[in-house]
């Protein structure tokens, strides 16, 4: 089949001048004009000084031949050098490192003097002419879209119109839809609410006791007689849970021993043992770890936003980002003088969400009843 | 050896084979000679988009071994203080790339540094088209093009940073989840469905890997091709200078020079970047250890092109509004919520739209493609250094803990500083800059109206010493001449005082303040008063012999 079966319906400059298949007029596509030789003069190309030229071509060369050297030089690190402690990876890959660098870095800077200074100097200009399109196009293509527009029917026909786009609709839909499961909790979106405030200390062992409060790491339970020197900080996570990440993103605690005189008001006694006190590791602000402690102005301290509580007066903001108190857990001491939770926090801990809603406020209301 | 006479048989072979099938003889016709403009600042674009190229390549070579999932393992590889403990297998697997494949801990850390230089470039690149005034009819389409792939390029980089799962991508993390929980109404929702939970969940991983080598450096390549090929089509803008105009291109043909060039400049990017690779240690994720929501290192930094939001989260004030009292809902986290939407809204919305608010303002509807010397806008400057000063002082504090810790200030009065300089420093860079621009604008009337300093000092018969001032070189001439006024609207007022349509109401009125302000030829290159004083004093002899007298009125005076 050729392009000649159309004919009929082509304007004259559509005909083909030769029929697509057989070999082209002339000789070839780049061979047909003679291109300008290096040595003739075009405007705006000026060429280099010949023996200037032929001086940087050697110290082309040598970059090139750096290029071949170093490569090669990649390759025998790659076999020579191996991996595994840190000083091995250190040493291959110092090696293959740098003979990378050298072997790109060379053949840049050869190309970079092959263009400066074999290539001729340019100064070519180019006419631009305006974006716009010229009025007979635009008045061309505007009536071809309401010809199009009308032998489509789209306008005309109101009824397939519509159900196009009812149909539509519901359709671009389905990728949102789809999406759903993104959540595998399974549950309604108002349910999250009642995730965020709890934390595994609300649970109890398979003996229904509660859960005993572990070092972080170690996983050593904390008996309160060990932990007596004053201005002792453990970072502490839930007995059961010490590897359970989604877990600790809330139940992390920071457990401080202090001295009876130094405790303000802001602290529930009830809710501390013999002067430890033990409050969420998870800052209030964007739930960072509140890692640092300072012993002697009580300051906890946030390393990402350096929000500071005063651990000696419930944990209550005194700089940075953090609006609110880390939560204060309820502790005691099991049979065997263990440390164990009394229960779950009473606010919950971490960021806030709009959900949250005044907790500290919500608390001190029940407390109050109570 | 000998110059070709005609295009060797092993060119033309292939090429008759393609351009039977394709015709794409019409094209290179008149794309090979293409001609660019010359300028360094022209090249900044290129660090951006060669290093996305090297991305891909790094990249890709990291997915052979790179495992995206958060199961728990005990570790056996050859990091030996390590060994045993427990972590996610995308970290081991991190792990694994660094000290178990040869090459991998330098590919590892290239595609890191790759990454900072890809947003620091298209940073620079973005500043030079804006100081320079590129973005202007035709290019507003490029250049919205361009806002769209700096916002993904900082989604991409924030996807990848999370995935070797290490203590300090995971406090990254942690803090992403702070922000985005703190969102009203949507907040907890986004998490769940992010996190696939609570987090951390046992889902981000996979899904951060899904993005940020599928979905996002898909769209980020689609953008960038459309990016070139709109480049291409409107050719490149130029800066001013001899026998350039606003309808044509003075430079080098793409074929050869170009084409050379460019070639030479994405290998020095990629030296660049293996060196950096080799030399600068980048995120030695074998210290941190693995991901813990229980633990942080004191002194973590987000990588630079995330500072600005960590500096913005640092001096907030504790803000917090519970909008329905104890109800569970209504609580808006303003310490959160402002400083992750404000600067970042403020700075991307600003660049996307500040075309079209310019050419609001000054009514100019015509092409441009000679680029604007900064200082011959000097509002627009103005500016886009005071929206510099604001991005730059919230990075800087977003490190304030170091700035502290060097420098032996007291990190509170880091934040108060900065609380104070986020208003400050931007008003103050402002003023700076807009005289700056006019002392630079007079700097160029007095060369072009009096000529350069000559060094001859000359002694006049009445004792009188002046020295003598030649014309500038051409080319220098050339280019300070290509400033072309700011355009204003038509603004003034008829006979009757009323000013024309369309500046009546409230925002007209502004518009046409505005445009007064921002339009307008503030300090023209030809210096009417010093020929005026010449001619009193009578010293317009055949030199300029003058200095230029600064004119010291207000400049508006000098608009017309």
């Amino acid at each position: 089949m050729t392009d000649n079966e159309h004919e009929i319906e082509q304007p004259d400059e559509r005909v083909p001048k030769r029929v697509i298949g057989t070999p082209p007029p002339g000789t070839s596509m780049l061979g047909t004009v003679e291109a300008p030789r290096a040595e003739e003069e075009v405007p705006g190309v000026t060429l280099q000084d010949e023996a200037k030229a032929r001086k940087a071509e050697k110290i082309v060369a040598l970059c090139f031949v750096i290029t071949f050297l170093a490569a090669i030089a990649f390759i025998i690190s790659y076999v020579v050098f191996q991996v595994g402690s840190p000083e091995a990876t250190g040493a291959s890959n110092l090696a293959l490192g740098s003979s990378l660098t050298v072997a790109i870095l060379s053949l840049a800077i050869g190309i970079v003097i092959w263009v400066r200074q074999i290539m001729p100097k340019y100064s070519l200009v180019q006419e631009r002419h305006p974006m716009v399109s010229d009025e007979e196009d635009r008045g061309v293509v505007g009536k071809t879209f309401v010809q199009g527009a009308n032998e489509s029917g789209f306008v005309k026909r109101k009824l397939l119109r519509r159900t196009l786009l009812l149909g539509a609709a519901p359709l671009g839909l389905i990728p949102l839809v789809l999406l759903r499961d993104l959540d595998n909790t399974k549950m309604p979106g108002s349910q999250f609410n009642k995730l965020l405030r709890h934390t595994v200390w609300g649970e109890k062992t398979k003996e229904g006791k509660p859960l005993r409060l572990v070092v972080e790491g170690t996983g050593q339970p904390i008996r309160a007689a060990d932990f007596n020197s004053p201005g002792g900080i453990l970072s502490v996570v839930p007995e059961g849970y010490e590897h359970d990440l989604t877990a600790l993103a809330k139940a992390t605690l920071i457990l401080i021993k202090f001295r009876p005189e130094e405790l303000k008001s802001g602290v529930r006694q009830n809710w501390t043992h013999d002067g430890i006190v033990a409050y969420s590791k998870i800052c209030t602000h964007v739930g960072c770890p509140a890692a640092l402690y300072e012993q002697n102005t009580h300051h906890i301290l946030c390393p990402c936003h350096q929000s500071t509580f005063d651990a000696a007066d419930g944990a209550k903001v005194i700089f940075g980002p953090a609006a609110r108190p880390l939560p204060q857990l309820p502790i005691t001491v099991d049979s065997e003088g263990y440390l164990v939770a009394q229960g779950d926090f009473e606010v919950p801990v971490g960021p806030s969400y709009w959900e949250r809603g005044d907790a500290e406020a919500e608390a001190r209301a029940k407390g109050g009843q109570a | 050896m000998s110059e070709l006479k005609t295009v060797p048989q092993a060119i033309t072979g292939p090429s008759n084979f393609l351009d039977e099938r394709l015709g794409g003889a019409n094209f290179l016709k008149r794309n090979l000679r293409k001609i660019f403009p010359d300028h360094w600042s022209f090249l900044l674009g290129e660090i951006a988009l060669y290093s996305f190229v090297i991305l891909l390549l790094t990249g890709t070579f990291l997915t052979f071994w790179y495992k995206p999932s958060m199961m728990e393992v005990a570790y056996d590889g050859s990091y030996a203080p390590l060994r045993g403990v427990m972590m996610s297998e995308a970290y081991a697997s991190s792990l694994e790339i660094s000290f178990d494949v040869r090459g991998g801990l330098l590919i590892r850390q290239m595609h890191h540094w790759a990454a900072l230089l890809f947003v620091a470039g298209m940073m620079v690149h973005a500043l030079r088209v804006f100081f320079t005034g590129a973005y202007r009819k035709p290019r507003e389409i490029n250049w919205i093009i361009g806002v769209l792939l700096l916002t993904l390029a900082l989604a991409e980089g924030l996807t990848g940073y999370s995935l070797p799962d290490d203590l300090l991508s995971g406090a990254g993390l942690r803090i992403t989840e702070g922000v985005a929980i703190s969102l009203p109404l949507v907040g907890t929702y986004i998490t769940f469905f992010l996190f696939g939970g609570e987090y951390p969940g046992h889902d981000v991983i996979s899904r951060f890997y899904s993005l940020h080598i599928l979905l996002i450096p898909g769209i980020l390549l689609a953008l960038i091709s459309a990016h070139m090929v709109l480049m291409w089509v409107q050719k490149h803008t130029q800066m001013p200078g001899k026998g350039r105009t606003n309808q044509n291109v003075v430079g080098a043909p793409f074929y050869p020079a170009f084409m050379a060039k460019a070639g030479a400049y994405f290998l020095f990017t990629l030296g660049v970047i293996a060196g950096l690779g080799t030399f600068a240690q980048i995120n030695p994720i074998w210290i941190f250890g693995p991901y813990t929501p229980a633990d942080v290192s004191a002194g973590s930094q987000p990588d630079f092109y995330m500072g600005f939001l960590e500096g913005a989260l640092r001096i907030m004030p504790p803000w917090e509004i519970n909008l329905f009292g104890t109800a569970h809902a209504g609580t808006l986290p303003l310490s959160v919520i402002i400083p992750a939407l404000v600067p970042m809204g403020i700075i991307m919305t600003g660049l996307a739209l500040y075309p079209f608010l310019e050419r609001w303002v000054t009514g100019d509807h015509r092409e441009h493609h000679v680029a604007d010397r900064p200082r011959n806008n000097p509002h627009r400057t103005s500016i886009g250094i005071s929206a510099m000063t604001f991005y730059g002082v919230l990075w800087l504090l977003g490190a304030n803990d170091e700035i502290s810790a060097f420098f032996h200030i007291s990190l509170n009065w880091t934040t108060y500083a900065g609380r104070v300089l986020i208003f400050l420093g931007p008003a103050l860079a402002y003023l700076i800059t807009y005289r700056m621009c006019l002392g630079l604008q007079r700097s160029d009337q007095a060369v072009i109206s009096h000529g350069v300093e000559s060094g001859v000092i000359k002694r006049l018969p009445h004792g009188e010493f002046i020295e003598v001032h030649t014309p500038p070189a051409e080319d220098i001439e050339a280019h300070m001449r290509g400033k072309q006024p700011v355009p204003m609207l038509p603004v003034a007022e008829d006979a009757a005082g009323i000013p024309p349509k369309g500046m009546r109401g409230p925002l007209g009125r502004l518009r046409a303040r505005m445009s007064k302000a921002y339009g307008g030829e503030k300090i023209p290159l030809e210096d009417p008063h010093g020929h005026e004083e010449h001619a009193a004093i009578g010293h317009g002899g055949e030199e300029e012999q003058h200095a230029a007298v600064g004119s010291s009125d207000d400049d508006r005076s000098l608009t017309h």
